[in-house]
């Protein structure tokens, strides 16, 4: 499309300046009277230019841009170093949490346990005092039961006995008034 | 077309029968050599990790042109670079310098412009011809072509080869006289049509004005491409 648009161009300027060279006498272009002055002094600047630029300024240029390419992947490598050490103390914590974690845990099964033993022991040492309680009162008052109607038929043949003196001031013999009682009480029973 | 004349500044200068006086054309190409290495002189004296705004602009060209060189032309043309550089850059002040109004522009013509390609043509030709001896004429021998037309396209391939100089500097210089002159006939316009008519050539002007600061980039970014494209020819036979 460029192509099209400066063939145009050119075409307008051939028009022009055929126009104009009628008027002027041709193209000062065309005119070789300074060729040799502009060729002369296009080597002189440019060459001067060119010399200075390439020995001078470009590897000025050039040094600038790597040493700042340099620092710029010095800076990223120690960025890069950081970041890994960081991912490590990250890491480092992690596992110092876990372990102390761990630990209390372990800290706290050991105290139930023991606990729990003690707990156990007492409760144990405990259960047999009881038992041992219970089983005394239990064999106290069987005992008790055992020898109360034997007591009641003692009792109650002295009563027996001493009434009967009372009333009628005659020795009774014991076996018999216990006979008696006997009798009664399973009579009662 | 009085902008294009050349006329003398100062004293005259012979040696012999040749006329190496200095003109206003010297005068523009010894401000656009200077301008450029003012620049680039600043843009890298000092520096700083985080560039200024002139090293900035010096190294965005640098970078400009040596990713320029490498796109086209491979690791191989490195050695080149600060010339294709400098000529990019003189081309551009050059053309940039013409835009400003009363100065005079270099590159529109066609002397210079020949000048500069017809040094190119013969550099790279001979660089062509050290690198590869005589084998560098097989670039006028494209691979996979019928021998019968062999001959006829030997024949083409020289003649683009040697006009290569002709249109490299004719397009230049073509461009830039032709901008120049559209730009002078639409100002013409604007006086000749007076305060009721001249308002659109000046319009024109105005719009033509960005248009040839484009044209004077591009054609300087064209000068220094088409460069290196010749120089890949030299440095990287492909045919």
């Amino acid at each position: 499309m460029f192509l099209r648009f400066s063939q145009i161009l050119l075409i307008y300027f051939l028009l022009f300046s055929y126009v104009e060279s009628a008027e002027s006498g041709g193209m000062p272009q065309l005119n070789p009277e300074f060729w040799f002055s502009q060729i002369f002094w296009l080597i002189i600047t440019f060459g001067i230019m060119f010399i200075l630029l390439s020995k001078l300024v470009l590897p000025k240029i050039s040094e600038n841009l790597e040493v700042r390419k340099a620092q710029i992947s010095e800076n990223i490598e120690a960025a890069e170093k950081q970041r890994e050490e960081s991912d490590k103390k990250l890491k480092e914590y992690d596992e110092l949490i876990l372990n102390s974690k761990n630990e209390a845990k372990d800290h706290f099964n050991k105290a139930r346990e023991k606990i729990l033993k003690d707990v156990d022991k007492k409760r144990e040492s405990l259960e047999k005092e009881i038992n041992e309680e219970i089983n005394k009162a239990e064999k106290e008052i069987l005992e008790l039961k055992n020898r109360s109607p034997e007591k009641i038929k003692k009792i109650a043949a002295e009563t027996s006995s001493d009434l009967i003196k009372k009333l009628i001031g005659v020795e009774v013999n014991n076996s018999s008034i216990s006979a008696i009682v006997e009798d009664v009480t399973r009579k009662t029973n | 077309m009085y902008q294009f004349n050349v006329y003398r500044i100062g004293p005259e200068i012979k040696i012999g029968e040749v006329d190496l006086s200095f003109t206003n054309a010297s005068l523009f190409m010894v401000i656009s050599s200077l301008a450029v290495l003012v620049i680039f002189n600043l843009g890298s004296k000092k520096n700083s990790l985080i560039p200024n705004k002139i090293q900035l602009i010096a190294e965005l060209s640098y970078t400009f042109v040596s990713k320029m060189i490498s796109d086209t032309a491979g690791s191989k043309a490195k050695p080149y670079f600060s010339f294709i550089f400098s000529l990019f850059m003189f081309v551009l002040f050059c053309n940039m310098f013409g835009m400003i109004p009363y100065a005079f522009t270099v590159t529109s013509h066609i002397i210079v412009t020949f000048v500069l390609a017809a040094f190119i043509f013969f550099g790279v030709t001979i660089i062509g011809f050290i690198k590869h001896g005589l084998g560098y004429l097989k670039l006028f021998v494209p691979s996979g072509v019928p021998v019968v037309l062999l001959p006829l396209i030997v024949v083409i391939e020289v003649i683009s080869y040697l006009s290569r100089p002709v249109s490299l500097s004719v397009r230049l210089f073509a461009n830039m006289m032709a901008g120049h002159t559209m730009m002078k006939v639409f100002g013409g316009f604007v006086i000749s049509l007076g305060i009721v008519g001249g308002w659109l050539p000046l319009g024109f002007s105005v719009a033509l004005t960005g248009l040839e600061i484009l044209v004077a980039f591009l054609q300087a970014y064209v000068f220094a491409i088409l460069t290196c494209i010749y120089l890949n020819d030299a440095l990287n036979l492909h045919h």
